[in-house]
């Protein structure tokens, strides 16, 4: 099989980060600071992954602006060509530091929204005053005439609030809105009980999207899809393992995505001892789930193995307890019926809380109907 | 997806913060890079892309894409104007 050439990079620059959120996608096993790759580290991979074909930096974290180098990591991005995509919590960056990032050529910057009321968002995030100051930043992104995406993380506690979150957008001045429903991997599958949204809550704000996006056009780009737990076909997730995107942690480590680390058995090879070409061609956990070779029955024979490859491998090891198993938000799982009970289970949870970093809460009040 | 004639045109369109004509080295192709999505730029709709300068009126786009192509005016006009107000739907033009 000829190996596809990569588009996206996703630079996991620190897991240091000032908010605590349950979702967070982040391992439980946080890498720490003095394990972290240098800048002159990060600037070989974004000229290896410039040379590999990625267009496409996304820098991320944890929260990236706790590393004292951003700016100078975002310049070696740019300089070696590429797209570079800041997604942060704001905390650390001020108006200098942003004017920084914007002069050294920083393109596009995604900053999330955890509710559209501040009390409710600060609990979520787990960090007092978060909300506004992220407010702020937002207006000063788009008041330095650069591109702003709001990302709203979706899940019981706000969902019924989605229409108010996209209005707070589009207020923003953002371009561009994402709702993202909280994916169940690291933190997020631990706290699960408290995020997940019912089967109702759902199906109401994605109705309610669809009628007022309307309201939006030429002004807000709204992006949605259908969270995994109440879907009939799974995502290819990132596009198909080992096709389209890598990650690289903050420790150096590179993987097919951002929760790979949960499948046991798998080798992941690091920037410190290879070259990301190397990696992406020949490294063990990219070679175990691309194309098709892999796959059991239903998938095997399915007429859509190419255009969802399976669906989550981290998922089917989470529900399926089998990583090569069929995703099972496909209809066609056998755990499908499964991932229902699951779901539907875990929406009466209790909403309790275990934030990234230990400290334990009580989650916001869902409003009531 | 949003009607497209619903959506107005500006008059000398420029690319959008946040997107850029790229030229991708390892595919040989040009690309438009925006956020979060990466849209392919070949042939006439690298044409149409190049000239989003602000500099240039949609007409005076249309009347340099017919003399490249060759081609009647109200077809590329057409070409020209739908592909233009695609853009704008997805924000990634600005006037």
């Amino acid at each position: 099989m000829t190996v596809p050439l990569p588009f996206g990079l996703l630079a996991e620059l620190t897991h240091r980060c000032p908010l605590a959120c349950p979702y967070c996608s982040n391992p439980l096993d946080l890498d720490g600071a003095s394990h972290e790759l240098d800048t002159a580290t990060w600037a070989r991979v974004f000229g290896e992954a410039a040379a590999l074909g990625i267009l496409q930096v996304h820098l991320s974290g944890g929260e990236p602006a706790a590393r004292r180098d951003l700016v100078e990591v975002t310049q070696a991005a740019n300089r070696a060509g590429l797209y570079t995509n800041l997604i942060t919590s704001t905390i650390g960056i001020d108006a200098a530091r942003l004017e920084r990032l914007r002069q050294v050529g920083l393109d596009h910057v995604q900053v999330s929204i955890q509710d559209s009321l501040a009390d409710s968002a600060d609990t979520i995030a787990g960090y007092k005053g978060a909300h506004a100051r992220k407010l702020d930043f937002a207006r000063a992104v788009v008041g330095a005439g650069m591109a702003l995406t709001m990302n709203a993380v979706v899940h019981r506690a706000n969902i019924d609030r989605l229409p108010e979150i996209v209005e707070a957008a589009a207020a923003l001045g953002a371009g561009r809105v994402e709702v993202a429903h909280v994916q169940y991997h690291g933190w997020a599958l631990h706290n699960r009980a408290a995020l997940m949204p019912t089967r109702e809550q759902v199906d109401n704000a994605m109705a309610t999207i669809e009628h007022i996006r309307g309201r939006y056009d030429g002004r807000l780009v709204i992006d949605l899809v259908v969270p995994d737990y109440y879907a009939r076909r799974p995502k290819p997730c990132l596009g198909g393992w080992g096709r389209r995107s890598l990650n690289v942690t903050p420790a150096g480590r590179v993987l097919p995505c951002h929760a790979a680390e949960t499948i046991p058995g798998l080798e992941f090879w690091s920037v410190r001892d290879h070259s990301l070409a190397d990696i992406w061609a020949h490294s063990p956990a990219f070679k175990a789930f691309r194309g098709t070779h892999w796959m059991r029955e239903p998938c095997r024979s399915c007429d859509r193995r190419d255009i969802d490859f399976g669906g989550c491998r981290c998922q089917a090891l989470a529900i399926a307890g089998d990583a090569a198993a069929t995703d099972p938000a496909c209809d066609l799982s056998p755990h499908h019926a499964l991932l229902l009970d699951l779901a539907e289970q875990a929406s009466s949870g209790a909403m309790r809380y275990d934030y990234r970093g230990g400290r334990r809460g009580v989650a916001p009040p869902i409003p009531a109907r | 997806m949003p009607e497209l004639s619903r959506i107005a045109l500006p008059e000398r369109p420029r690319l959008a913060a946040g997107v850029r004509l790229h030229f991708d080295r390892a595919r040989q192709a040009w690309v438009l890079l925006c956020p979060e999505r990466i849209i392919e730029a070949e042939g006439p709709a690298n044409e149409i892309l190049r000239r989003c300068d602000g500099s240039r009126t949609v007409g005076q786009i249309v009347d340099e894409l017919a003399v490249i192509y060759a081609a009647e005016r109200t077809e590329i006009e057409a070409d020209v104007t739908d592909m233009l107000a695609d853009l704008a739907a997805k924000r990634l033009l600005t006037a």
